[in-house]
């Protein structure tokens, strides 16, 4: 796999810089790569229609982004993308940049979730319904966030502008892009008032919907399945663990994670609700949802607290190894 | 055996090698018919372990194989999507739809193949969650939740493609979508590996076969006139 990217990518330089450098190749993204991809367009020309599609980083049409009041473009997030976003996302925007190997390499318990892949347009944080393109702002939103517990920082450091660029860019990865628009967000109604009821309504759907069976019984991420998922790249993946943390990896608040529930996430094993479960009900699931991030002090949580049976599932908890799983026995 | 309807568009396939159509238009034309065998050792299918959901495993006195290679009596394969691939227009989808059935913990059938656009019923009949997880390449990838006693799951695919199913929860669930752009295919029986290719008009052809783990094997055909052509596949079997 990586051979293969390395074999590729000296390609991609040899034509560049018409070096024969392959044998000392072994790393040369670091050293000549930085100013290499940006500038790269003359020898794509050179090269036989096959070779040309091979090193072409972005062979689609310029695509914009609208965020608010700004509008991103393609062209400039292109500068951007080479130099924050290709060391892991890869040349091509395929997930398969230099700071990415495989399971099996030394760099697996660093770097265990592959950087996510923009030629197959499969997004897991998304405000529209599970298989279709998420919103601008959706994209936009994870890039200020950050993922969670994986190896992508928020980039709040970047101006908004230069977001809503890189927003642009990232969209000519996909072909999806240019024949499709993005998927209606889906409608989330105001949060009903905490109660007891919505708390004990969400703990009775967490065993109907099954949710257990991947996220086990008190949330820890240990249930009977768990062990087995794989995402849709077949690497493992494993359940979200609620005891440790508060934040979950498509957002922060109740809002978010209603968001979660109904649309899925995307490329991995969890499914959307949206066609089995009334809003009322998965906000119910929200409310107890919240309980079991035990070390997040939540209203929920301390709702949940004030009651005998609460009280004594929450202080029953153990709290093991880190949100995404890992660190936990099967 | 459970493999019936595997097609409940405008033609019925009835396991034999006879054809016999169903449902105007009948219009005048050829068929493609034919058997698809295997030689060489297929892989033993492995008994699948369902402990971890009882509501499954207790429906079975033993316990069920993996369905990645099927065969049948005097070497035939089944679960082998044959198509017209080449020289047929594409047509609009049939208005019937297909129905893909959760029951036992399995997928039946194992391979079901319709059109693009054509309505895909998911049903499940089962004691426990699924969730109907498409790993499309080429359509959109999604993923739903599908509990007990909730009502079928209505999709559309648009584009033609082998897509393959799993259920993460029960990850030895595993089936094909056979998304074609013609109505001329077939799916070969689990009786005898049988196919039919019916309502053909004359004209030059490329019949593909396609075996979830063997691949693909393509003949060309040429029909003239109301003949039926007979077309067989043999797919080398491995026993990996």
């Amino acid at each position: 796999m990586s051979l293969l990217k390395i074999t590729k990518l000296n390609v991609a330089l040899l034509a560049a810089i018409v070096l024969p450098l392959a044998a000392s190749a072994q790393q040369p993204q670091s050293e000549q790569g930085s100013a290499q991809p940006a500038t790269q367009p003359a020898p794509a020309q050179q090269a036989p229609p096959a070779e040309k599609a091979a090193v072409t980083p972005s062979r689609n049409a310029p695509q914009e982004s609208h965020i608010g009041k700004f509008t991103g473009h393609s062209e400039s997030g292109k500068q951007l993308f080479y130099r924050y976003c290709w060391g892991c996302h890869g040349f091509r925007g395929d997930g398969n940049g230099e700071n990415w190997l495989p399971p099996g390499s030394w760099l697996e318990p660093y770097m265990n979730i592959q950087p996510r892949n923009f030629v197959a347009g499969t997004f897991k944080c998304r405000s529209t319904p599970t298989g279709t393109l998420p919103t601008d702002q959706d994209l936009y939103n994870t890039l200020v966030r950050g993922l969670v517990n994986s190896n992508m920082p928020s980039w709040i450091t970047l101006t908004a502008q230069n977001r809503a660029d890189l927003i642009a860019f990232i969209k000519t990865f996909s072909p999806r892009w240019q024949t499709e628009k993005s998927g209606d967000p889906i409608n989330v109604p105001a949060e009903p008032a905490l109660t007891l009821n919505s708390i004990k309504h969400g703990q009775e759907l967490f065993q109907k919907l099954e949710c257990w069976k991947c996220h086990g019984q008190e949330g820890r991420g240990d249930g009977p399945s768990a062990s087995t998922l794989t995402d849709s790249n077949d690497q493992p993946i494993r359940p979200y663990n609620f005891t440790t943390g508060s934040r979950f990896k498509c957002g922060v608040t109740n809002r978010d994670l209603y968001k979660i529930f109904i649309t899925g996430v995307d490329g991995t094993p969890m499914p959307s609700f949206a066609d089995v479960v009334k809003p009322e009900e998965a906000w119910d699931l929200v409310h107890y949802l919240r309980t079991l991030q035990v070390t997040h002090k939540s209203p929920e949580l301390t709702l949940w607290m004030s009651t005998k049976e609460g009280a004594a599932i929450v202080s029953a908890q153990k709290i093991t190894g880190t949100p995404t799983g890992s660190g936990i026995k099967q | 055996m459970r493999h019936k309807q595997i097609i409940t568009g405008a033609f019925l396939l009835t396991g034999v090698a006879a054809m016999s159509f169903a449902g105007p238009p009948k219009p005048a034309g050829g068929s493609v018919s034919g058997k698809v065998t295997y030689e060489g050792t297929p892989a033993k299918q492995k008994p699948i372990d369902m402990s971890k959901e009882p509501s499954c495993a207790k429906q079975y006195t033993t316990p069920p194989t993996t369905e990645t290679v099927v065969t049948g009596p005097g070497n035939s394969l089944a679960d082998v999507v044959v198509y017209i691939s080449a020289g047929a227009p594409d047509e609009p989808p049939p208005s019937q739809a297909v129905t893909f059935d959760q029951k036992g913990c399995r997928y039946t059938p194992h391979v079901l193949a319709f059109q693009t656009n054509q309505e895909l019923k998911v049903v499940n009949d089962d004691q426990t969650s699924h969730n109907i997880h498409p790993l499309a390449k080429i359509n959109h990838e999604w993923n739903k939740s599908q509990p007990p006693g909730t009502p079928p799951l209505s999709e559309k695919f648009a584009q033609p493609e082998f897509i393959s199913v799993k259920c993460n929860v029960h990850p030895w669930m595993h089936g094909v979508f056979s998304v074609m752009k013609n109505s001329h295919y077939a799916v070969s029986s689990r009786e005898n590996g049988s196919f039919t290719l019916p309502n053909l008009p004359a004209g030059k052809y490329t019949v593909t076969a396609w075996h979830e783990s063997y691949g693909t094997q393509t003949q060309d055909v040429t029909i003239s006139g109301s003949e039926t052509k007979s077309v067989n596949f043999v797919f080398k079997a491995k026993p990996y």
